[in-house]
């Protein structure tokens, strides 16, 4: 099936996720969509799937021009997505998720389907075992099934929304293999991906996003260098190196081969030491290890091999009172999911921060608020309630609610959705805690942040820490190669 | 997070108010007609059955007393967020515990130390029979529903245990309850009136109480916040479990003092059903009352008012006493109803 | 005690058992679409009256069962009108529910009390009913009893082995993702509700007509709800295992009676609140066994794994949300 897109614009009030966006796909090909986090890949398939309906533009398919706006209606057309999440059944079993959907009438024509999905999952070399739980699979399987139940249902293309996250090489192997049969057959997949070497490794065709639009396009052979150019922009110089603050050898976290399991990769054996007063950068993309490498380090995730250690201090085990014992903060990427309380003021907010007591002192909390307003210049009085702020708003308040002398600053996406002022403002703040000895560990999708805001990096791919160096004795370039898993 | 009724300028809420109250109204003349009773009577008897005359009015206090304190506990555990409807069973925990106190001590010397001390073993036995409930939540991860409804029947068959075993009245027991205690150990009243201002007392106390813990201390700033969002109160250094905990027994004990209040003021004995329904009646006070302290005294007075009118009915209409509780969940339902279109 | 006659005590398990199987199916087909009806004790209360002022004033038994099916019903659509299409809380809706429904039940019935009705007798199928053993048991028995043993095997068949019911199941498991193939979540969640409560209403009829006939204040099936909605967790929110909770607990109510000379010191009361404690000591199980601490000490203990693996189950994880589509 040939697709056609034109002109493909998605708008969330004032963010412009797609910003016209041309693409033409032939059939029986394997396509790429690489692009760096934010730049619009993961908006655009979801358009195409019928997840999300488009703000504006044409979709053909075979030259006819299709509207829909349910994933089951982009089904029916031929149209299939593998979400990142997997949109299943856990408790059921694999031939039950199988069924869901394919079967109809009165009834279940088991034997039918079982001989169905034994016969597609042999023709790619898929073991699942009909009978086992879906929670009781890997996600690579899970993935599996859910390539195979897509088939059966006739479709013709394929949405694959970064599938290696998380799975075992050989399953990669099977992956492939499956999707190279499958253009073989005649059927088009979309490869999304921020993986380099993948996406080299199997398509036909590769088109990068860059901030909502189409920056280039490229057929076989591949030319590494200009698609990382395209992924990642113009190359900043990097920064001088400014003289160590740090304190060489006084160290304020360490990990010493911890691993963990969560989120899709995981996190594999990592050794990593930050001293007194550095700034670390942790980059790569969402989902690779960053954000359980920094929940190990407030305490709010156990790890399953190794020691972490706060200024010296065996802290592996311990929940996460104990580590804000010790000064150690941790503020979320979910701002109101996991940071602030719906429905409290600005100055609850600030009140619950009070010391010992059992009475609140209002009037205080309510000057602090108002302080912590000015500094941080948040839009909003001290009763606004924090689900009233904006985004961005609610970020500033997060940051004013940290305590005095943090010894460690665990922070998960500090700006995201601030604006350029905003940043900057943010910047110097966290850089003054610096200047006094507080150690800052940050998680950012902005490259050019880490590079000029970090003394020093680790990237991160599939739950590895595949770089740790000083900012300044690297490139952008070689960051961006590292993240996309070619460093 | 709870249902909380949404906020609205004064304008939309009066509006809202108009249409339940004339929903209600409808709601209820139609059951009425269904059951062949004209409408106007019936609103008359219940007003006139509840506030025609101070003795009425006494009547409806008593019962305006361990509603209210039912409804005080209800605020903690509805602050953090926990459907507490155990508080039916904390009621009945607390009535055996003041029945046991008074029992030992009923050859005692001085009776006004018992009462007091019957008091203080009601509270503690609600709080206890909460704690249980928030421990089995805690530990056992078993929703506070289901926890306190087991625990509900569990109470009220040690009650039935307790009235036909080895509390039983000498001879048979009966479904009369246990023996009445002799007059020092009841709660001292007004005159004829039956009203016992100790009652009315401790229910403004605990609604003062309640006002002040909720809204200036601490402990009440916790609650809201772990009830708002547990994750972030935990990052912001609050225990949940601790609270869950702390909240529950905070919520029995006040429903522990409205058992004590039924059985050294109201029946003077243990009898099969000491809560009269008080516990969950209070759950629906405190839903209508948006879960805030300055509402609930009023819509439990007016709660109490359908109750007492309503004994009337059986007798000067034919009516069944259940008018009352027909009302009240008209009432509740009307307000879902209004609030949930709006969404 | 005289002496046990066996069959005789099947059988009134059976008869005795049958509302509260119908209750526990009904509720059963809700929750497994993720739907909780907190109101099926009022339901049961309401259906039993209205069931049998109409069979009263129709002498028509038929209509008598169909009126307290319809009320089961429309208590049920209102628990999932709210909850569903309006986003209210289940759990403050159904809770709101059972208490009026109760009272409407008493005030509406008031005239009805303790008069004399119609009731469902004993139908027994000709020629088998003398099959030994089997016969008396089952085949001896009123046509609600009958529906209630009929409906366990076509509830099991109809969950576990037609796509409707896996449907139903995938809905309370995920329904962002039933959404996404297509299914009519919030309708299909709104039906089954419907039809559960549809079975309560039978239930609550069954109890008016047939198992303690009459109305009165109290009617006899107080609490029952509040019982069957302990037998579905209980049952593990499978429809078999739930309807054999019932029958224990119909068998626990009758030792309860009959065995008060064998064990005087355990008062009967135990055996009336006994699912309660077997509920709660079944979501700790199931708990338990999720947390995989358990997994490892439970293999010490033969009781404990015995225990985990027949009380397994876990509630479909959709129970008492509300899905929104977005």
């Amino acid at each position: 099936m040939r697709i056609t897109l034109r002109d493909i614009r998605k708008q969330y009030g004032k963010v412009i996720a797609n910003d016209g966006i041309d693409l033409e796909i032939t059939e029986g090909s394997i396509h790429g969509i690489l692009g760096e986090n934010g730049a619009g890949k993961s908006t655009l398939m979801k358009i195409l799937a019928g997840y999300t309906t488009k703000t504006s533009g044409t979709i053909l398919l075979n030259g006819r021009p299709v509207e829909y706006d349910h994933p089951s209606q982009a089904t029916r057309l031929g149209i299939g997505m593998l979400y990142q999440d997997p949109l299943d059944f856990p408790p059921l079993t694999v031939l039950e998720n199988f069924l869901m959907g394919l079967d109809h009438g009165l009834v279940s024509r088991v034997e039918v389907y079982r001989r169905r999905l034994r016969e597609m999952a042999d023709h790619f070399g898929f073991h699942l075992d009909p009978e086992t739980t879906v929670q009781r699979l890997t996600v690579g399987e899970r993935q599996q099934l859910e390539l195979v139940r897509l088939l059966a249902l006739g479709v013709e293309v394929l949405i694959l929304d970064e599938p290696t996250t998380g799975i075992s090489s050989l399953q990669k192997q099977a992956l492939f293999t499956a999707l190279r049969k499958l253009a073989g057959e005649g059927k088009t997949s979309f490869l999304v991906s921020h993986k380099l070497e993948d996406v080299e490794a199997l398509c036909d065709r590769i088109t990068v996003l860059r901030r909502g639009k189409v920056e280039g396009e490229m057929g076989l052979p591949f030319e590494s260098r200009k698609l990382l150019g395209w992924m990642f922009g113009s190359e900043l110089p990097p920064p001088p190196c400014f003289e160590r603050r740090a304190k060489e050898g006084v160290s304020a976290l360490a990990m010493e081969g911890v691993s963990a399991s969560g989120g899709r990769a995981g996190l594999g054996p990592c050794h990593v030491a930050v001293s007194q007063g550095e700034v670390v950068g942790l980059a790569g993309l969402e989902g690779s290890g960053q954000g359980l490498f920094l929940r190990l380090a407030a305490g709010l995730e156990r790890p399953e091999t190794g020691k972490i250690r706060v200024a010296e201090e065996d802290m592996t085990g311990k929940d996460h009172h104990a580590y804000r014992a010790r000064r150690v903060t941790f503020l979320p990427a979910g701002r109101l999911e996991e940071g602030l309380m719906p429905g409290l003021s600005i100055t609850e907010h600030f009140a619950l921060h009070q010391k010992r007591g059992m009475m609140i002192q209002w009037p205080e909390a309510q000057e602090r608020a108002e302080q912590g307003i000015e500094r941080f210049r948040i839009r909003g009085s001290s009763f606004s309630a924090a689900e009233s702020l904006s985004g961005g708003n609610q970020q500033r308040l997060l940051l004013a609610l940290l305590p005095a002398n943090p010894s460690l600053l665990l922070l998960e996406h500090p700006t995201r959705g601030l604006d350029a002022d905003s940043v900057q403002w943010v910047w110097e703040k966290l850089m003054a805690y610096a200047a006094e000895g507080t150690s800052i560990v940050f998680s950012s999708a902005e490259l050019d942040e880490i590079f000029q805001m970090a003394g020093r990096v680790l990237v991160f791919f599939n739950g590895i820490v595949v770089k740790d160096v000083r900012t300044c004795d690297t490139t952008m370039e070689e960051l961006a190669k590292a993240i996309a898993g070619k460093g | 997070m709870l249902p909380f009724l949404e906020n609205s300028r004064p304008k939309e809420l009066l509006i809202r108010v108009l249409f339940i109250t004339v929903g209600v109204f409808c709601l209820t003349s139609l059951v009425l007609l269904v059951a062949g009773a004209p409408p106007w009577p019936a609103f008359y008897h219940l007003f006139v059955g509840a506030l025609g005359s101070w003795s009425k009015l006494a009547q409806v206090l008593m019962v305006w007393i361990p509603l209210t304190l039912c409804a005080c506990g209800l605020l903690y555990s509805f602050r953090i967020g926990l459907w507490n409807i155990g508080v039916e069973g904390q009621v009945v925990a607390g009535a055996i515990a003041s029945t046991a106190v008074l029992r030992f001590g009923v050859e005692s010397g001085s009776p006004s130390l018992m009462i007091v001390m019957a008091f203080a073993g009601g509270m503690l036995g609600g709080s206890v029979w909460a704690i249980l409930a928030g421990f089995l939540k805690t530990k056992g991860g078993v929703n506070e529903i289901f926890g306190g409804l087991g625990l509900n029947f569990v109470a009220q068959g040690i009650t039935l245990w307790l009235i036909f075993g080895p509390w039983k009245r000498p001879g048979v027991g009966s479904m009369s309850g246990t023996e009445v205690f002799p007059e020092p150990l009841w709660l001292p009243t007004f005159l004829s009136a039956r009203l016992s201002p100790a009652g009315l007392v401790l229910t403004v106390l605990a609604l003062v109480v309640a006002a002040w813990v909720l809204n200036r201390t601490r402990l009440g700033l916790a609650l809201k916040g772990i009830g708002s969002n547990p994750k972030a109160a935990y990052l912001h250094g609050l225990n949940p479990s601790t609270y869950f905990i702390l909240a529950m027994g905070l919520a029995g004990g006040c429903a522990g003092l409205a058992g004590a209040f039924q059985v050294t003021g109201v029946y003077h004995r243990l009898i099969p059903v000491i809560s009269s329904n008080y516990g969950y009646l209070a759950l629906l006070v405190v839903m209508l009352a948006n879960y805030r302290v300055w509402g609930s005294p009023w819509i439990a007075f007016f709660f109490a008012c359908l109750n007492v009118g309503s004994i009337q009915l059986p007798i000067v209409l034919k009516l069944d006493s259940s008018l009352s509780g027909i009302i009240q969940g008209a009432l509740v339902l009307t307000t879902l109803l209004v609030y949930g279109v709006r969404k | 005690m005289t002496d046990l006659d066996l069959t005789v005590l099947l059988a009134s398990i059976v008869a005795g058992a049958a509302p509260i199987v119908l209750a526990v199916l009904g509720e059963t087909i809700s929750e497994k679409g993720g739907v909780i009806n907190l109101s099926l004790d009022g339901s049961i209360l309401l259906s039993a009256m209205v069931a049998f002022a109409i069979a009263f004033q129709s002498d028509n038994l038929f209509l008598g069962f169909a009126g307290g099916a319809l009320v089961g019903a429309m208590m049920a659509a209102l628990v999932g009108f709210f909850s569903v299409f309006l986003g209210q809380s289940q759990v403050a809706v159904g809770f709101v529910l059972t208490l009026t429904a109760r009272d409407l039940a008493y005030f509406l019935g008031n005239p009805y009390a303790r008069l004399y009705g119609p009731q469902a007798g004993v139908n027994p199928i000709p020629w088998l009913q003398d099959v030994p053993v089997l016969g008396p048991i089952f085949l001896h028995q009123s046509v609600p009893a009958y529906l209630s043993l009929l409906l366990i095997p076509f509830a099991w068949w109809y969950l576990y082995k037609t796509p409707m019911g896996l449907r139903l199941r995938a809905i309370g498991e995920h329904p962002e993702a039933a959404y996404a193939r297509g299914t009519n979540t919030r309708a299909i969640q709104f039906w089954y509700t419907v039809v559960g409560g549809l079975l309560v209403g039978l239930a609550g009829a069954t109890f008016s007509l047939c198992t303690k006939t009459g109305w009165g204040r109290p009617q006899g099936a107080e609490g029952t709800g509040w019982i069957a909605l302990a037998i579905v967790i209980f049952g593990g929110w499978h429809p078999v295992k739930a309807a054999l909770g019932a029958y224990l607990f119909a068998f626990l109510q009758i030792m309860g009676i009959h065995f008060q000379g064998w064990w005087p010191s355990v008062p009967a009361q135990v055996f009336q609140v006994a699912p309660f404690p077997l509920m709660i000591f079944t979501l700790i199980v199931m708990y338990l066994a999720q947390k995989g601490s358990t997994r490892t000490s439970s293999r010490g203990s033969p009781w404990l794994r015995g225990a985990v693996r027949i009380l397994s189950g876990s509630a479909p994880a959709g129970l008492g949300r509300s899905f929104k589509p977005e």
